[in-house]
């Protein structure tokens, strides 16, 4: 037996009905019921959908958690859960469960954040956080850069988006092209045949002023609107539209500023690990640009496999365990959820 | 036995708690924003009411609505995460029905109007003859406007929030405003037995198999979701 707690985690701020069981830093099952495909045809997540998917995949998901992690509910330390930020009425679905388990158990319930849990999650995969760890999270949800001296209790916010997230963008963008929802992985595949530097597409908030101003902030919108002007001229003029430059080109101006400014503030806040985490963190350019520069800055680059950089449950669980190891007092049972949870508040 | 009975479908977050002869606790808030919050807490106070704990509960039965969703479904997702957690039968019961039955236990006899705040200028509603033996529910649970309702319904005394919410189309308040879980646990409790809380063997009380409980237990929506993604403003948020 091991004496670091078991910790189940809930997560289901989005679309993603997210259950994980870590042992301390070790991942024991990571299992997510999503219910992107209802979302599709909108081409956005639909918050009443994703809510009643979450009420119909809530138990039978932590069934199959507990069961494949050869786990049973009475040995659990703590249930964890995020309380926000994220969809309001998805939230109270996990919340609500978290806290039916939790009094059912009798066991310490965990309201924690779940950027903060995008951060916590490279535990389980890559080991301990150096203090302090630069982190970039980057979905169809959020983009913001955070230094994190301590991610169960201190997590800065430097910087985040004006507007769109850089996900959103790839969403926008894939549509623009006639490519499938979700945009990110269709826009990846796409430009693995185009040239990135065919169209100089803008790099936003990156010159003079907006560098005073903005030093860590990101704006992906006028990126957007250039490229949807620039298949449109094509339209017009009765030309064929290369999608697959369009897509190369789009995705290095959002990978390029990502990573210029993320190791700008490696650099000037004196951090030497960068932590990548979101769903576009899958983004094979993003990568690849990422260890690239990180390489030629002496950063030491850390980034979640797929499966965990997307919403999930062991996110959640791993920063549960975390609170637990570091001794940081339980949330209470009238625990409320916070759609817009700021980004420095890591446990509700 | 000790069931634990929960409703979210109204204002009120509400909790039984019923021994097989009488409900024992209540516990109820009413605040319709914040079901999340309360309900936890309502079920530890209730137990803690009557010194028993989490483990000494036999049987779970939730309002399964209709009533605005977001609350509703904390209702639902406690009630069925708390009883897969120990192991425990559990069930769902119309809402709307558990309202009838406190009118009912309130001594109200004859025909009753039932009518929610649906929101949206809407009400929840259904129709039940009540004797001696119950209420028997006589129209099927609907969303309509209140004015839109047939007007022989429209005529009978009518319990919920929906008399007060509009006035004019349902001019003859009477009885409760929202479900009590001391009303839900007793009516769950009638039904399991088909008595007045009479046969409480184990036997008379075995209606689900743990595990096995979620089929009957799907929210009464009567509404299409809105297929609307959501506003980038709340998006912006997400990560
Ligand atoms: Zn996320």
């Amino acid at each position: 037996m091991s004496d670091e707690p078991l910790v189940l985690g809930i997560e289901t701020s989005c679309d993603e009905t997210g259950v994980g069981i870590v042992r301390g830093q070790t991942l024991l099952v990571d299992t997510v019921a999503s219910s992107v495909d209802e979302h599709a045809r909108f081409g956005g997540v639909v918050p009443e959908v994703a809510s009643r998917a979450h009420l119909e995949a809530m138990v039978p998901t932590i069934e199959r958690a507990c069961r494949d992690a050869g786990v049973q509910l009475r040995d659990l330390d703590a249930i964890s859960v995020t309380s926000g930020p994220g969809l309001a009425g998805a939230l109270l679905v996990g919340v609500a469960s978290a806290k039916a388990l939790a009094l059912a158990l009798g066991k310490p319930l965990y309201g924690v954040n779940h950027l903060a849990s995008h951060v916590a999650v490279d535990i389980v995969e890559h080991g301990p956080l150096p203090e302090p760890t630069m982190a970039m999270l980057v979905s169809g949800g959020h983009s913001s850069l955070l230094l994190v001296p301590d991610v169960t209790n201190d997590v800065r916010s430097l910087g985040s988006t004006m507007d769109d997230a850089a996900g959103e963008a790839f969403d926008k963008v894939a549509r623009v092209l006639g490519l499938p929802f979700p945009g990110g992985p269709h826009v990846d595949r796409a430009a693995r045949d185009g040239n990135r530097i065919a169209i100089d597409f803008p790099r936003g908030l990156t010159t003079g002023r907006d560098m005073e101003r903005h030093r860590f902030d990101f704006s992906f919108s006028g990126l957007k609107t250039a490229v949807a002007r620039w298949v449109e001229t094509r339209h017009r003029a009765g030309e064929s539209v290369p999608v697959a430059d369009v897509a190369a080109s789009f995705q290095e101006a959002v990978v390029d500023v990502l990573t210029r400014k993320a190791l700008l503030a490696c650099k000037e806040h004196d951090v030497d690990h960068l932590l990548i985490g979101g769903g576009v963190a899958a983004n094979s350019r993003l990568r690849a640009l990422a260890e690239e520069r990180c390489a030629k800055a002496g950063v030491t680059l850390r980034v979640p496999r797929p499966g965990l950089c997307t919403d999930n449950g062991a996110m959640v669980a791993a920063l549960g365990a975390q609170m637990v190891s570091k001794g940081r007092a339980p949330s209470d049972l009238g625990l409320p959820t916070d759609s817009s949870m700021p980004v420095t508040l890591v446990q509700a | 036995m000790l069931l634990l009975a929960i409703d979210t479908s109204t204002t009120a977050i509400t909790v039984g708690l019923h021994d097989g002869s009488s409900v024992v606790a209540e516990e109820t808030t009413l605040d319709a924003r914040a079901h999340a919050e309360h309900l936890a807490p309502g079920i530890g106070a209730a137990l803690d009411a009557v010194g028993a704990a989490p483990g000494d509960v036999t049987d779970v039965v939730v309002g399964i609505g209709p009533g605005p969703f977001t609350g509703l479904r904390v209702g639902i997702v406690t009630g069925r995460t708390f009883a897969f957690a120990l192991g425990l039968p559990v069930r769902g019961l119309t809402s709307l029905d558990a309202l009838a039955h406190r009118a009912w236990r309130d001594g109200h006899r004859g025909d009753l109007l039932v009518a929610t705040d649906a929101r949206r200028k809407e009400v929840y509603a259904a129709a039940y003859a009540l004797d001696d033996d119950g209420a028997v529910r006589t129209a099927e649970p609907v969303v309509a406007r209140a004015a839109d309702l047939p007007s022989r319904l429209r005529a009978l005394p009518c319990a919920g929030r929906g008399p007060s919410l509009y006035p004019e189309a349902l001019p003859h308040a009477a009885g409760p405003l929202d479900v009590s879980g001391g009303a839900l646990a007793d009516l769950a409790v009638r039904r399991i037995t088909g008595t007045a809380g009479g046969d409480t063997t184990a036997e008379g009380l075995q209606w689900v198999d743990p595990g096995r409980g979620f089929d009957g237990l799907e929210p009464l929506y009567l509404r299409r979701p809105d297929a609307a993604p959501a506003p980038p403003s709340k998006k912006s948020t997400l990560g």
